[in-house]
């Protein structure tokens, strides 16, 4: 790497909490790195200081003889005690509130949806990097024996992974073999019609507990080392379209999950339990009601049946106890007749107090939506020159920076194809053209309903200061179908088809830079995925395609360095961790969860 | 929400729920309202394949007309619309992630319009099928690159059902029109856009240059057949160049090249096999 190159990344990097790190397998033998032999340079407050840490000195243990003297003697000392000290003080542990705050201390963990609260996405870990990615195997395959898509993201909490399958199957593997330790699968009635796939996106965990939201809209929580069944709730009624799609979010003693049944007409809520009993703690319903803020948004009684579900897991800022949790659809999605207002909180990212679930602010990134543009998807906390920002590349074709202190508007760009908005208001917001209503007949607009991006969650690499993520250019033509709102009946007031006279949809991988908000590379795919992207300390980009490779990208230029074709299409996020020192990526794929390593 | 496309046929697991409702008669039958009803329900569900006004899509047949190839009776077509058919893109109810999947009462509706909507008197093809078959494996060349009843060429799709399936407005635009909607293949029947017969041109590391379209694609491999029938497995980085495009490798058939006239012999050839 050039003196210039670090200094660019060095200067970009103002995260203070993510320092740029050298990139140290650029400059030298990996099992020799600069840093094992100064630990001075290590901070304890500095995940990469201890990742590497981890990694130079277990290095260190296995290769001692490259080191003479007391230097070293001392190395090896340390690094013996460093490994026992990370068995005994995890192996066995429960999973405290402390630890999921201090993620970063446990890089080979992987603890929460997005890998720790910020919703980063982001791996400290190195030993899979830009020399040695080309050189990556599977490790293990875990066949699921299910049928239809697989939109996990695992959990690995001390060598063992936890994930989810079709029609709520939940459970654990050897994260060093891939076999199974247990499983439980949900008896769910055969009446359920969630609106997208028997689907599941991932568990969270919490002491010995991991909790899984099901298709019947029940929380759950199971003994993390048994399957078996704690305490089970129900959060509300299945028939009348309520259902739990998401990975749930533990906070504090609480675990937070968001209702999905946009589709349905129900009126969106995001509940806490308590993680000891399941008893709810609170309740916040997106759709206010009479006498709340936000109700006069709502024509008549349209907002009893107004959506804005809450079916992607937010992030959770420990510095103020504030949960942001995104919020999807108005309901009927494609009508706006009837509805007649901004229909808070649809498609806006809300600052909820964590303890009491009181709202401190909104933020709506598409008012009064009329073309299915869910907001729901993971907002990524950035910290940056002083600043506290939150990121999200929405489905509406912007990507959108705020501050999250107080939820205003900093800058909104287009990172895709859009047709819909051709002016910005007073805030900077994107607003509507009254023309790109649906109508009766039909008519093209861009993104389709499918949007720019969709759930499958970005990632933001610290080290590159680039945010990732997976994109399509689409049009669909919107026609407006009316439909009567019928209790656990579809609700979408519309349809929409692919516009034949448009151009094929294009599917990309893209890297935006927050501060401008330009996007720097793209990688186009053969076509559109649903691939969510990881991000490594290995200056690494991770992401599948819809024709079942996984590919890892050099993080900095968007080159692909390698592949590995799964058999089937990806819809579900990667994540990486590591068990014995070695460094796992995992990805399901088909109806298969695969790990890769170093040969 | 993310409803539509997607996939998985997991038609099996609904065959015990739609067999108990599939010997029953439409309790809709000729019901306007459950019509308009099904109508709304078939542009949510079905339109996306099949069509506006269920006249076909780019990938799924045209429901208009009578004779359908696989849903014959009503409950045939309870059943279709339930478990999906096997081995094409026609999904299970509520597996295709478009959508919520519907009720037995809204697949009756659907049944219920796509019967308003069926042309009651088909006009009589306006063609000579004899002479349309021998334009078809005669002057008109078609058959060196598709295959009807077993016979034929293998570079562009199999026709042998094409006019049961499809529109006469339809066969004759992908004849005079070939590049503005190439046909949907099966690799991955539900795939949003599968990648077979784009054209390519690719040259190998040895400087040959091989033309013909995909049979398949991905970001790093290719699978072509060329112009002889040659089957060509290419790994893209190991190309000199790779090109691609959406023009059909199909020429163009003007009325210059094909009469309008003989145009229609060969739609009536094509549909009275298709009606087979």
């Amino acid at each position: 790497m050039s003196r210039r190159r670090q200094d660019e990344i060095g200067a970009r990097s103002h995260d203070g909490s993510f320092r740029a790190p050298a990139r140290p397998w650029k400059s030298g033998a990996l099992a020799l790195r600069p840093r094992a032999l100064a630990p001075a340079g290590f901070s304890p407050s500095s995940p990469q200081g201890l990742k590497a840490l981890f990694f130079s000195l277990r290095n260190a243990a296995l290769k001692g003889p490259l080191f003479h003297g007391a230097l070293g003697a001392a190395v090896r000392i340390l690094a013996v005690g460093s490994m026992l000290a990370v068995l005994v003080s995890h192996a066995l542990a429960q999973v405290t509130f402390e630890r999921l705050v201090n993620s970063a201390k446990e890089p080979q963990n992987w603890m929460t949806y997005s890998g720790d609260y910020s919703g980063k996405r982001f791996s400290a870990l190195d030993q899979v990097n830009i020399t040695n990615a080309r050189t990556l195997v599977a490790k293990w395959v875990y066949q699921t024996a299910t049928t239809g898509k697989l939109e996990t993201s695992p959990l690995v909490v001390d060598g063992i992974m936890y994930a989810t399958a079709q029609d709520d199957r939940a459970f654990a593997l050897d994260a060093r073999t891939g076999r199974p330790i247990w499983m439980y699968q949900r008896q769910i009635p055969s009446d359920i019609r969630p609106c997208c796939g028997h689907v599941n996106r991932g568990l969270a965990i919490l002491g010995d507990k991991v909790f899984l939201g099901t298709l019947d809209a029940h929380l759950i929580a199971l003994d993390a080392k048994t399957g078996a069944v704690v305490w089970d709730v129900v959060a509300a009624d299945y028939r009348t379209g309520h259902s739990f799609t998401v990975a749930p979010l533990a906070v504090k003693n609480l675990v937070v999950i968001g209702i999905s049944g946009g589709e349905y007409g129900v009126r969106g809520f995001i509940d806490a339990y308590d993680a000891s009993t399941g008893e709810r703690k609170w309740r916040f319903y997106t759709v206010p009601g009479p006498g709340e803020p936000g109700h006069e948004s709502w024509e008549g009684d349209s907002w009893k049946v107004g959506g804005a579900p809450a079916w992607n897991t937010g992030t959770y800022d420990p510095a103020t106890n504030q949960i942001f949790w995104p919020t999807g659809n108005p309901a009927p999605s494609n009508r706006g007749e009837g509805r007649a207002g901004d229909n808070l909180y649809s498609n806006s990212l809300l600052a909820l107090n964590a303890d009491t679930g009181k709202m401190n602010w909104y933020f709506q990134f598409t008012k009064h939506d009329e073309h299915d543009w869910d907001a729901t998807q993971v907002p990524i906390m950035i910290d940056t020159a002083g600043k506290h920002l939150i990121a999200q590349a929405d489905r509406n074709g912007f990507f959108y920076v705020l501050d999250r202190s107080t939820g205003k508007l900093i800058s909104a760009n287009e990172y895709g194809k859009t047709t819909w908005s051709d002016s910005k208001d007073a805030e900077g917001r994107p607003v509507a053209k009254k023309e790109a209503s649906p109508t009766l007949e039909g008519h093209t607009v861009c993104p389709g309903a499918l949007g720019t991006t969709n759930w499958f969650p970005p990632t933001y690499d610290p080290q590159t200061a680039l945010f990732y993520v997976t994109a399509r250019d689409q049009c669909d033509i919107f026609s407006t179908a009316p439909q009567p709102y019928e209790a656990g009946h579809a609700y979408y007031g519309s349809a929409y088809f692919p516009s034949e006279e448009a151009e094929p949809y294009r599917g990309f991988l893209k890297a935006i830079d927050p501060a401008t908000g330009q996007v720097k590379w793209k990688f186009e795919h053969t076509s559109p995925t649903w691939s969510g992207v990881l991000s490594t300390a290995g200056g690494l980009v991770f992401s599948g395609d819809a024709e079942g490779n996984f590919i890892a990208f050099d993080a900095e230029s968007g080159k692909p360095l390698w592949h590995f074709q799964m058999g089937g299409a990806v819809y579900a996020a990667p994540m990486a961790f590591a068990v014995d020192g070695k460094e796992y990526v995992a990805i399901a794929a088909g109806s298969a969860v695969y790990a890769f390593g170093l040969p | 929400m993310f409803r539509r496309w997607c996939l998985g046929f997991v038609g099996f697991v609904f065959l015990g729920i739609a067999a108990r409702a599939a010997g029953s008669q439409n309790p809709l039958a000729g019901d306007a309202k459950a019509a308009k009803a099904g109508e709304y329900e078939f542009r949510i569900n079905c339109a996306l394949c099949h069509g506006l006004g269920a006249r076909g899509g780019g990938r799924g047949p045209d429901l208009t007309r009578v004779v359908k190839k696989h849903a014959h009776s009503d409950s045939d077509m309870f059943q279709v619309i339930s478990n999906g058919i096997a081995g094409t893109a026609m999904p299970a109810n509520g597996t295709n992630g478009q959508g919520v999947g519907m009720t037995d009462e809204e697949i009756w509706q659907i049944v219920t319009y796509i019967r308003s909507q069926e042309v009651k008197a088909p006009a009589q093809a306006l063609g000579n099928a004899t002479h349309g078959k021998e334009l078809f494996y005669g002057d008109a060349n078609c058959s060196l690159c598709h295959m009807v009843e077993g016979k034929g060429g293998r570079l562009g799709p199999e026709l042998t059902g094409v006019g049961g399936s499809r529109t006469r407005a339809a066969i004759i635009e992908s004849v005079r029109d070939p590049s503005r909607r190439l046909a949907w293949g099966l690799t991955e029947s539900t795939k949003e856009f599968p990648q077979e017969y784009l054209s390519v041109t690719v040259t190998t590391a040895d400087g040959k240059q091989i033309k013909g379209v995909t049979l398949n694609e991905d970001s790093f491999s290719v699978q072509i057949m060329d112009m002889d029938e040659q089957i060509h497995l290419l790994e893209k980085s190991k190309l000199l160049s790779f090109s691609k495009s959406r023009d059909s490798a199909m020429p163009k058939y003007t009325v210059d090249t094909l009469s309008d006239k003989e145009l229609e012999d060969i739609v009536a050839y094509l549909v009275s096999v298709g009606a087979k």
